[in-house]
């Protein structure tokens, strides 16, 4: 008899945190209340590059209801690095923050606090303290930072440059390039984008009657908080307890480690007394990361058979005043010359570099889409060129499976890539259309365009991949499940929780999942980036709920039914004879005997923290046609379709649901979004959601999606990485369809309406 | 400032108030009756986050002054659902359809749609994409929302 599947894993059963969520029961950090809560708020530079010479706080001191002013005078002066996961043993990574610091190094660095009994009083108080700056010029490009005398923005970074390490070289490029039939070279950038998550960035603290330090925090890696906030403090992390409710979305900009140091040293200045740090919009859009702005040039070498022989470039990346993630996504842009196409030579050299403008740091995708913006732009130049068909040199030039990644010896198991190019082509009716719009002259001009993209889930081997979790069984046979790593919005707890009832045998809904995670309490997880908690996760909850099956299994054996354990298996929530399916017993029965036998009590817990020494490529890509204003600019998406190869799909609508966000955030980068900053005052322009170009339900077009299922070995149920995939291709293939359109190749995004239209008239199109 | 006394009805309850006059109903809602579904993302009328019906009309609360509320009827997510526990059509249609992520901007979408659903007008989908034009969500990309949307019209 065939073995029956649970078949939880393949449907979509209604998310965990749906119903709270709109019956408005969800608890986000702001939602929870401390009794005598304080507030506190951020005194931040007015200048983009200074010394802070001297501050004067007497005025606001004397303000009513101002408990305390704090500013880097209170603070420890132990520098620290404010991203998330890189810590190991051995290197140490760039630690260079401070909880206040006496050197301004954007418009909104943070100086000092006050802390006051409420919103109107803390605000009041700020404005009377008064900052006695003694400025230095700013570096507010990447050309001026490199080419500026001093001093650095961070002492010991000569030239500003945060980082030019582990630049990457393999086979003989000059060769390669002697022997190629043609040459290009091409110059892309992209824009500084916001994560705009719609909850802004807070914080509370307060101590415990043992003087510990409770830190609630819209956050998406609470142990990793504990971590840093221990190291910024100079306290033992166990004095540290990280508690983290409801999520309203990170996109990656919640994997620093901001907040927390700020409101624990907040806290402590007014004993103990909470303390609630809550961003405003403005705040929030100065104040916190960024997608890396980057620049990435492009030679490549093709043969006269069309191959792509070698690629040779530079990622020149703008870090703005700290490094945050740093160097990394940089390196991840880097890697797209070593893991899209494969070549026979390859060079390519990074530099991250310090700039006076606000940090740049993780943003969905990590450096990725900035990669394949420039390479699959390059790539379309190329074809374009050459008179070659756009897939079918990418599905000649891309790697196959059992490639290994010459750079870090990753294997790829499976790949689906070609697959996802021949759905797209077809979903958007590629050749039909493609015929009909040759030679357009009009006023508007339709195109097609394409991009393709590869992906690494998780971070092993650059660092080690730690997941955790815990299951209980409850006397009814139902489980607790217990993750480190944390639901933020894209369905973690969901898919989890269906990976825990397929591998257990049990329905859903027997699964209770604990959300909030708090570092007291829950296993450790390094938590949600690198699109890593299906997979690394995953395998935790794999891992810990064939324990529990085993055990109360062995259990039933034991005691309750006549079988030998290994004719045993669990289904619907029965213990069954493996091999018919006969039902022995209810899991409700054995459960409970579990608790209450005599003789015997053995309540079935597992407790996992899986070290996951493995990664996955995924796929996709997007097919797109546009239309083009040649009048005004305006560049409108009639159709779009993302087709991913993310392994197993576990839980189909929310995997839509992560492409359609994703998709809307990469239209946005393409199209509109940009922050901006004042030419010679770094001085943000336009950190509030009327002037940022945050798409609207009006701006996003219909968006397709599709999935090619294949099979990842290493991967908990055949899955990898999702979350950050959807944002990677939709730039390049808008941007190819562009060029379709009207032979114009945009290097350089976004393509607002107003590039556009003065590139038009440039070029003698309007 | 002089506090002045207002009188509203919030989710059917009788709510006396005496309040500042420069505070909103967002702050009203949320710090002074603990109702903490409504969200704020901006605070400044931008994000519609903060969206509460008033007479059945959808406002940003956290722009809404208070004292504007004085005697009428407020509604927000918490009242959605009857009285047994029994969501509405419109929040079943968002659970179904995966409207919801990180549910941030759920409960001020499912205001402003169930103020569409309840003034009984047909929307045709362009309309209803421009009735939810003041609301932003940064997950969904706005396809689940609108289907969901367009399912709790029709139910
Ligand atoms: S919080 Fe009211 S519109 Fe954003
Ligand atoms: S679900 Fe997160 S902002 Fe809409």
């Amino acid at each position: 008899m065939e073995e029956k599947s649970n078949k939880v894993v393949g449907t979509s059963p209604r998310r965990k945190d749906a119903k709270a969520k709109v019956m408005g029961k969800a608890k986000y950090t702001a939602d929870i209340y401390e009794s005598g809560m304080l507030v506190g708020k951020i005194l931040r530079s007015e200048k983009a590059y200074a010394y802070i010479r001297n501050i004067d706080t007497s005025k606001a001191e004397a303000l009513p209801g101002v408990e305390a002013i704090i500013s880097y005078k209170d603070v420890p002066k132990i520098p620290y690095a404010l991203q998330a996961h890189q810590f190991s043993l051995d290197h140490a990574g760039q630690e260079d923050h401070l909880i206040f610091t006496d050197k301004a190094r954007f418009v909104g660095d943070e100086i000092g606090a006050v802390i006051a009994i409420d919103d109107l009083t803390a605000k009041k108080a700020l404005s009377l303290i008064e900052v006695e700056y003694e400025e230095l010029e700013p570096s507010l490009t990447i050309e001026a930072a490199l080419a500026s005398k001093g001093p650095w923005i961070h002492e010991g970074r000569e030239h500003n440059i945060l980082s030019d390490l582990w630049g990457y070289e393999d086979g003989d490029v000059d060769k390669a390039f002697t022997e190629s039939a043609h040459v290009f070279e091409g110059t892309y950038d992209t824009g500084y984008q916001q994560h705009c998550h719609l909850e802004n960035h807070v914080s509370y603290a307060y101590m415990d009657s043992e003087d510990r330090i409770v830190i609630v925090s819209s956050t998406q890696v609470p142990h990793v908080a504990r971590r840093i906030v221990g190291q910024a403090l100079g306290i033992p992390w166990g004095r540290i307890r990280v508690i983290k409710p409801y999520v309203g979305g990170g996109f990656g900009n919640k994997a620093d480690v901001r907040l927390e140091p700020i409101v624990a040293a907040m806290t402590m200045a007014v004993g103990g007394r909470p303390v609630i740090l809550d961003f405003s919009r403005e705040e929030c859009m100065i104040g916190t990361a960024n997608r890396h702005a980057m620049r990435i040039k492009i030679k490549s070498g093709v043969s006269e058979d069309g191959k792509l022989k070698v690629l040779q470039g530079e990622v020149l990346s703008n870090a703005g005043g700290y490094a945050s993630h740093g160097h990394s996504p940089t390196l991840v842009a880097a890697g797209k010359f070593v893991n899209m196409y494969e070549t026979e030579a390859v060079k390519v050299e990074n530099r991250t570099i310090y700039t006076n403008l606000p940090i740049a740091g993780a943003m969905r995708g990590y450096g990725t889409p900035q990669g394949v913006y420039a390479l699959e732009s390059h790539v379309e130049d190329i074809v374009t060129a050459l008179g070659l068909d756009p897939i079918t040199f990418r599905k000649d030039n891309f790697i196959k499976e059992n490639f290994v990644n010459p750079a870090n010896g990753m294997i790829t198991h499976s790949n689906g890539v070609r697959e996802c190019m021949d759905r797209g082509r077809e979903l958007i009716d590629w050749d039909r259309k493609k015929e009909l719009y040759k030679n357009q002259a009009g006023p508007k001009r339709r195109g097609l365009g394409m991009a393709c993209f590869s992906y690494e889930t998780g971070i092993y081997p650059i660092a080690k991949e730690l997941g955790g979790a815990r299951i209980v069984m409850n006397q009814d046979g139902s489980v607790q499940l217990m993750c480190g790593a944390t639901e933020i919005g894209q369905g973690a707890d969901t898919v989890l929780a269906q990976i825990a009832a397929e591998v257990l045998g049990i329905p859903f809904d027997m699964v209770h999942m604990i959300s909030t995670q708090d570092t007291d309490i829950t296993p450790f997880d390094f938590g949600a980036y690198a699109s890593r908690q299906t997979y690394v996760t995953g395998l935790a909850v794999k891992r810990a709920a064939n324990e529990v099956k085993e055990k109360i299994l062995r259990f039933a054996a034991d005691e309750i039914v006549d079988l030998p354990v290994y004719m045993l298996d669990l289904q619907d929530a029965n213990i069954v004879n493996k091999h018919n399916g006969q039902v022995m017993a209810p899991l409700d029965k054995v459960a409970l005997a579990s608790f209450y036998q005599v003789d015997r009590a053995e309540p079935t817990t597992s407790d996992v923290i899986n070290n996951a020494p493995v990664n996955a490529y995924s796929y996709g890509a997007t097919f797109t046609e546009v239309e083009v204003n040649m009048r005004t600019g305006k560049i409108e998406i009639l159709e779009i379709f993302n087709v991913h190869d993310s392994g197993k799909i576990i839980n189909r609508q929310l995997a839509e649901g992560q492409v359609e966000g994703g998709m809307a955030q990469a239209i946005g980068q393409a199209l509109s979004e940009e922050l901006l900053m004042h030419p010679t005052t770094g001085k943000t322009l336009n950190n509030n959601l009327l002037d940022y170009k945050l798409p609207t339900i009006m701006d996003v077009p219909d968006l397709g999606v599709d999935f090619i299922e294949t099979y990842e070995p290493t991967g908990p149920m055949g899955n990898k990485g999702l979350g950050e995939p959807p944002t990677m291709s939709p730039a390049p293939a808008i941007r190819n369809a562009v060029l379709d359109a009207t032979g114009v190749a945009f290097n350089r995004i976004p393509m607002n309406p107003q590039r556009v239209f003065e590139r038009l008239k440039q070029e003698g199109l309007l | 400032m002089n506090r002045m006394q207002i009188n509203f009805t919030l989710n059917g309850k009788d709510i006396h108030l005496e309040i500042e006059p420069g505070e909103t109903l967002l702050e009203i809602i949320r710090k002074r009756l603990g109702e903490i579904g409504t969200k704020k993302g901006c605070g400044v009328g931008e994000c519609g986050a903060c969206t509460v019906l008033v007479e059945g009309r959808p406002v940003d609360s956290c722009i809404y002054l208070g004292i504007w509320v004085n005697g009428n009827d407020v509604r927000t997510v918490e009242g959605l659902a009857a009285k047994d526990g029994n969501l509405s059509e419109m929040q079943e249609a968002y659970i179904e359809d995966g409207a919801v992520q990180c549910g941030f901007c759920t409960p001020g979408f499912l205001m402003s749609a169930t103020a569409m659903k309840e003034n009984g007008r047909k929307y045709t989908r362009e309309e209803v994409k421009r009735a939810l034009s003041g609301n932003f969500c940064r997950c969904t990309g706005y396809k689940k929302i609108i289907e969901a949307t367009e399912k709790g019209l029709k139910s």
